[in-house]
């Protein structure tokens, strides 16, 4: 039996105490301290928070292997703090089949790094047009409680009613991504004063926030849950804050991305800065953090989007949308949320781990670094400097410029230590 | 002065000198031999994504006065056709000798990107990016309007005067880099054009907006500048009417006669008789349009020497 003792950790900044797991899970401290066998790492200083869960991860495989794999967005994964992500569909073929979502799990359980939970697409190849079989993905082996278009909206209202009957039915939740596509024709930053006088085409907050507008009131009509992908307007806040108050069963994310950088970046022309939906106003930014302090938003999630260098060495609008997050998803978090008072660590553990794991219905987070639970937890330095990212195999990293608190010091996965002193443990690919 | 990429790059100081350095250059023209050694042994590439003629022309005019060598990209029959990149591109024609390169994309931010990526080390000046910008004509229209309108012009700005730019703003380069220039210089731009030709997030800009413009010609502009419709930019329901657009927004002769007698008539070109503009405004006393080409030519020799490092 494996015994690893943790010592000296404040737990989710709180009371300072020991950890201690034993065969992949957290066991009473006290009965294996001592014990001549254990591992003991002194962590004095550090918090102790659960294992990160992301919603919103693209790992590009199938397809796109040049700018992301399971394996090395798990490994990014791992070095950001988080034991389960969450692969949207997008992938070429899309994953819209029971055999394609099981290829991806298989795929991460391989790695071994964290839980890879396929995301199933709500249409079929993300066309928007007819329903994927969400029951027999739902059924499969990984048991897919999230689907998405993510990438494109579910835009027919009458094909997003029947999905979140659907998913009703199986437990599961639509994860929107909310662009009217009308609205966003060759779209290509915030739209306002600055895109009119760069000349890019704008993307509109009304385009994100009738469509969160229209799909909460198609949730509650249903009676079912319904999930906001990557919020990222003060506008949309409002839309949230009034369903919610209605009880309609709504959840809501936003990108560390959101949190941090603002259209202004836009600015230097360069697709590093280019994502959808686009970035904002320094005003929405600023709503957006207090959302997460009230709780409207339930979570941040990363949409970590992966590029090779070519989508970005390019002028700005032939430039691919999407930036890396999980490896800096945490910093952000502590940069924007906790160091300015807004959050404590606390609740870090809520946004990150908690609430993304109850939405996405993924066992063994819903009573953090208790004994008897999985061994998912992240040690962090809330005051250390963050590290640039190197886990991904690309590179468009949008934080190359910003000073960020927040150091991942070591993750622990089911018990199995992922990374140590902030460095990757390398792991064998497992062989099923 | 090492690229020049944008209007806003340029104070009010750098403007008005390359407006002095200009009119001096703009004697060489009427020499027996219009030609000076200043960039002998420069080579000057134009690099061109879209079509162009008449701003191609320019530049090559400009750098034969200056004795630089010229050669010109053409994106038809190129390898962007191939699915070169911009990248590549460029780096190709440096690699043949490029010290200055003079480029127009169908991308706004373009020339920034090539000038800041890191990919090549020429000078750059943007000859028109998407919608964003196209300093040499902002520049060269107001070489025009402080040659007409300001009476001792060497060393001044446009302090005072009142510019309208009229037509469709949403999808002009060449408005926007006057809104910026007119502005930096002191003028006061008002835009009209219908509400769809007018982007949404102009109230940022540093101008007055109208869609009437017979109001506007009724406060007596110093300057009318009249935009060809962008067709090709346009997205379908957008397109308006030509029969309302005319009505409503075309220089014509009653509207031309109604402007200040000293006032001037002005188009970036090419133009479309008979829609934004009549035939007769064209032609008549007020057009300023050959000046503008004519001036174009001294300006964009005034910016290749600048940006090869201006009196060395």
């Amino acid at each position: 039996m494996t015994t690893t003792v943790i010592t000296g950790l404040s737990l989710m900044g709180g009371e300072v105490a020991d950890i201690a797991i034993a065969d992949g899970v957290f066991v009473e401290p006290s009965g294996v301290k001592g014990s001549a066998k254990a591992r003991v790492i002194d962590a004095s200083g550090l918090v102790a928070l659960p294992g990160f869960v992301d919603l919103h991860t693209h790992l590009r495989q199938p397809g796109g292997e040049q700018a992301e794999t399971v394996r090395s967005g798990s490994r990014a994964a791992a070095l950001g703090g988080y034991t389960a992500v969450h692969a949207m569909a997008n992938t070429l073929p899309v994953a819209d089949t029971a055999e394609l979502v099981t290829q991806v799990w298989q795929w991460g359980r391989a790695a071994g790094y964290v839980d890879v939970r396929p995301v199933g697409a709500v249409t079929k190849g993300l066309a928007g047009e007819a329903l994927a079989s969400l029951g027999s993905m739902a059924r499969s082996l990984p048991k897919v409680r999230v689907f998405s278009d993510d990438g494109k909206c579910v835009h027919d209202s009458g094909l997003m009613k029947r999905a979140l009957e659907q998913a009703s039915s199986l437990d599961a939740v639509i994860a929107q991504h909310a662009q009217d596509p009308r609205l966003t024709e060759g779209a290509q930053m915030n739209d306002g004063p600055l895109a009119a006088m760069l000349g890019l085409e704008g993307w509109p907050a009304v385009a994100e926030e009738s469509i969160i507008a229209r799909d909460v009131l198609l949730a509650e009509s249903v009676g079912a849950r319904i999930h906001i992908c990557h919020l990222s307007t003060a506008g949309s806040l409002e839309v949230v804050k009034w369903a919610k108050k209605r009880g309609i069963a709504v959840t809501a994310e936003v990108t560390p991305h959101h949190l941090l950088l603002t259209e202004d970046l836009v600015s230097s022309f360069d697709p590093l800065y280019k994502v959808n939906p686009p970035l904002r106003r320094s005003e929405d930014v600023l709503a957006l953090r207090d959302g997460v302090a009230s709780g409207v938003i339930d979570i941040v999630a990363t949409d970590h989007a992966p590029h090779p260098s070519e989508a970005k060495d390019c002028s700005f609008p032939e430039g691919a949308f999407g930036m890396l997050g999980l490896e800096s998803a945490f910093a952000v978090v502590m940069t924007t949320l906790v160091k300015p008072g807004l959050v404590s660590l606390d609740a870090v553990a809520r946004i990150m781990s908690t609430t993304p794991a109850q939405i996405g219905r993924v066992s063994g987070y819903s009573a953090p670094l208790s004994a008897g639970q999985p061994a998912h937890l992240t040690v962090v330095d809330p005051a250390g400097s963050a590290g640039a990212p190197h886990g991904s195999l690309s590179s468009n990293n949008p934080y190359r410029d910003q000073e960020l608190v927040g150091r991942v010091v070591h993750t622990f996965y089911s018990g199995v230590q992922t990374v140590t002193d902030s460095q990757l443990v390398e792991l064998e690919e497992k062989s099923e | 002065m090492k690229h020049l990429l944008s209007a806003q790059d340029l104070t009010r100081d750098d403007a008005v000198r390359l407006l002095d350095v200009a009119q001096d250059f703009s004697d060489v023209a009427n020499r027996s031999v219009p030609k000076l050694p200043t960039l002998r042994g420069v080579t000057m590439v134009n690099l061109f994504f879209e079509d162009s003629t008449r701003t191609r022309l320019s530049f090559e005019a400009a750098a034969k006065r200056l004795s630089a060598d010229v050669m010109t990209f053409q994106v038809q029959g190129s390898s962007v056709s191939k699915g070169e990149s911009l990248k590549d591109t460029a780096q190709t024609v440096e690699a043949m000798g490029a010290d200055i390169i003079v480029v127009r994309h169908f991308s706004s931010g373009a020339a920034h990107r090539l000038a800041h990526s890191g990919w090549v080390e020429a000078a750059i000046i943007n000859a028109g990016d998407g919608t964003h910008e196209h300093p040499t004509q902002a520049l060269l229209d107001a070489a025009t309007i402080r040659e007409r309108l300001v009476s001792k012009a060497r060393g001044s700005d446009l302090s005072g005067l009142h510019v309208a730019i009229v037509g469709d703003i949403a999808h002009s380069r060449v408005a926007r880099s006057n809104v910026v220039l007119l502005n930096t210089l002191g003028a006061r731009v008002t835009v009209v054009g219908p509400p769809e030709l007018i982007p949404s997030g102009i109230e940022g800009w540093p101008v007055a907006t109208s869609s009437d413009l017979d109001s506007v010609i009724d406060e007596s502009p110093d300057a009318i500048m009249m935009l060809r419709i962008q067709k090709e930019r346009i997205k379908g329901e957008f397109q308006p009417a030509s029969g309302n657009y005319v009505r409503n927004y075309s220089l014509t002769k009653d509207r031309a006669n109604r402007l200040a007698e000293h006032a001037i008539v002005m188009h970036p070109g090419p133009m479309n008789r008979g829609v934004e503009i009549a035939s007769d405004v064209a032609d008549s006393s007020r057009s300023v349009i050959l000046d503008q080409v004519r001036n174009g030519v001294a300006l964009r020799m005034a910016v290749l020497f600048e940006v090869w490092g201006g009196e060395k």
